[in-house]
């Protein structure tokens, strides 16, 4: 079989892009365990609830409003999505998960496992599983970019570069700044956190709110790429699960990487061996199990 | 427990089939066996796995395309699904269990991912139609499972539900026997304090990975059984739609109970054909009684019913 360079790259280019979605997702993850140390199975539900205030709101919204000519675009819903969704967040984690934090941690599993059933489930029935393409993609961004080996669509390097902003502005602000001593203190000991005067409670909130909001913000920016599909949340997470698995979940910067650089094994497997591109994750996870069971980056319990 | 409510609840299984539909009570029945293997990992070793429905779907697989295309027998179709999920189990046990508590979880499940994967794209799997059209076949050669007994003028098929019967009392036994043996009081001791367990002397890994291989071989046994009841072995078997009920059918009646697998099952597979009319609102139920439950009860159904009768369900 012949392969070329041109394939490789192109191949690893749209698995860069795959993995920027697996970054931001798992990101979330880890900033959300890291405080509330419950795994968020909703996260996919509301990655998929971004990409469905996106193209619901170009679609729908004007006719629902009685204003036909109204379109929520690309830009607005790039803010709106994330606002919408981060809400939902903090009212879910306010009213169900707080009262979970004292109890078995796997009992927020599956309670973000019955909210992550509950929002599928309902998508599902106003809109087909099969998926429906979103129009509101912006002109500017059409087209493609010439990179010198290969001509890459200007989305998807757009998309790459908001993930990659995403997740190093998250990196500085929780590695570098007070807020972020903030929140990692807040971790490990949450009393002595409240006694210097810090609100944890609300704390917590908006950081479970942050952690929703940037994946609907993911959900938005892969909207024009995939199709939207109330199931498209559940195919990622567990791929997702899988790069927490393999990154270890220890550190932000330990996720963000592991995204980036299985999105990329998962395109080169592509090229190599096709029928096994979608397994190949979970079997690296399964090595990185044999090898190093508290993951590439995380620290042993 | 005493003798006559066992008495009592054999009978019950006995003259179900006349009363009750009887594809809805072997469904029931290879529903509650699957949840009563699954309850004996989160309910006495406390290991929350998200990944039954690897064992459950993989041996329906595995049983459902001898019995269609190697022509064994069913109980020897079953028996050979059920040593694959033992295997299995054996194989994503090992690697489970080297973490704890939410990545056990997330390993379990995605490992179990894999088993779909593979279902989806393997050749012998029949994609995204599952294998269809699974004989019951002759069970030991002689007794025909397909049989039908014209009773008042509803067709009963009482040989199959027999032996799905007697498959359910084994896999029951097997689940209460390990449970109320030393063994199960040890797993009891990992639950409640691991270190403690292991500072006795206990080599903890060996009786968590037991418990595992014994709860997947159960989960196998239970997804043949079905597999051969509705002579079909799909996508949905092994998928993590299907580990994420069982999850509930457990919480629901009561983790860590005797009995609270069964009316967990009970509620759910009755909610399953009493909504199956509202399409996908029925993951909405689901989910709402998964929150419902997390949030106020859980103890589960049975677990609260031996809270006010102050003993053990």
């Amino acid at each position: 079989m012949e392969i070329s360079f041109q394939t490789v790259m192109s191949q690893l280019m749209l698995g860069l892009n795959n993995g920027a979605f697996y970054a931001v997702l798992s990101l979330g993850l880890a900033v959300i365990f890291g405080l509330l140390n419950i795994i968020n199975f909703a996260h996919g539900a509301l990655y998929m609830l971004g990409a469905f205030v996106a193209l619901s709101g170009y679609a729908e919204w004007g006719t629902l409003m009685g204003m036909p000519d109204f379109h929520l675009n690309y830009w607005a819903a790039l803010v709106v999505a994330p606002l919408v969704v981060g809400l939902l967040g903090m009212l879910i984690e306010k009213t169900m998960l707080s009262r979970l934090y004292k109890v078995d941690h796997l009992y927020g599993l599956l309670l973000t496992f019955g909210v992550a059933l509950i929002l599928q489930g309902v998508f599902t029935n106003y809109y087909n599983v099969a998926g429906t393409p979103y129009e509101g993609k912006p002109e500017i961004l059409n087209g493609a970019v010439n990179l010198g080996f290969m001509m890459f669509p200007t989305y998807r390097l757009w998309s790459i570069a908001v993930a990659l902003v995403v997740c190093f502005s998250t990196w500085l602000v929780i590695e570098r700044t007070k807020l972020g001593s903030w929140l990692r203190a807040g971790t490990e000991n949450p009393r002595l956190v409240q006694a210097f005067g810090i609100n944890v409670p609300l704390m917590i909130t908006l950081t479970y709110g942050y952690g929703v909001a940037i994946a609907a913000l993911a959900g938005v920016v892969a909207a024009p790429i995939y199709s939207v599909s109330p199931v498209m949340g559940a195919e990622m997470i567990i791929t997702v699960f899988a790069v927490v698995v393999i990154g270890g979940m220890g550190s932000i910067m330990g996720s963000i990487l592991t995204g980036l650089m299985l999105g990329m094994v998962e395109g080169l497997t592509k090229v190599i061996y096709p029928p096994a591109s979608s397994t190949v994750i979970f079997i690296m996870m399964v090595v990185v199990l044999l090898v190093k069971p508290s993951g590439l980056f995380g620290r042993e319990q | 427990m005493n003798k006559t409510l066992w008495s009592v609840l054999v009978a019950l299984g006995l003259v179900a089939p006349f009363i009750v539909y009887p594809i809805f009570l072997m469904k029931l029945l290879c529903f509650a066996l699957f949840a009563c293997a699954f309850n004996l990992l989160i309910g006495y070793a406390g290991l929350l796995s998200f990944g039954h429905a690897a064992f459950f779907g993989g041996a329906a697989y595995v049983t459902g395309y001898l019995v269609k295309y190697a022509g064994v027998t069913p109980e020897v179709g079953i028996l050979i699904g059920t040593l694959f999920a033992a295997l299995l189990g054996f194989l994503f046990g090992s690697l489970a269990i080297r973490r704890q508590g939410i990545y056990f979880a997330m390993i379990t499940l995605a490992l179990a991912q894999i088993i779909y994967f593979v279902a989806v794209k393997s050749p012998f799997t029949g994609g995204e139609d599952g294998l269809q059209d699974i004989p019951r076949g002759m069970l030991l050669g002689l007794i025909d499972l397909n049989h039908g007994y014209s009773i008042g003028g509803k067709t009963l098929e009482l040989n199959l539900y027999y032996f799905i019967f007697g498959l359910f009392c084994f896999g029951f036994w097997v689940v209460y026997r390990a449970i109320h043996s030393p063994f199960g009081q040890v797993l009891k001791a990992i639950r409640e304090n691991e270190p403690r367990a292991v500072s006795l002397g206990y080599r903890v890994e060996r009786f968590k990975l037991l418990a595992f291989v014994i709860s997947a071989a159960l989960a196998g046994m239970a997804g043949a059984a079905k597999g051969l009841v509705f002579q079909l072995a799909s996508l949905t078997d092994v998928n993590w739609h299907t580990s994420g009920e069982v999850v509930l059918m457990t919480l629901l009646g009561g983790l860590g109970t005797v009995f609270g697998p069964l009316v967990g099952a009970f509620t759910v597979v009755a909610l399953h054909s009493q909504l199956s009319s509202l399409g996908s609102w029925v993951m909405v139920v689901i989910g709402i009684i998964f929150v419902v439950c997390v949030l106020s009860f859980r103890r589960g159904v049975v677990g609260e019913l031996g809270r006010l009768l102050k003993r053990s369900l």
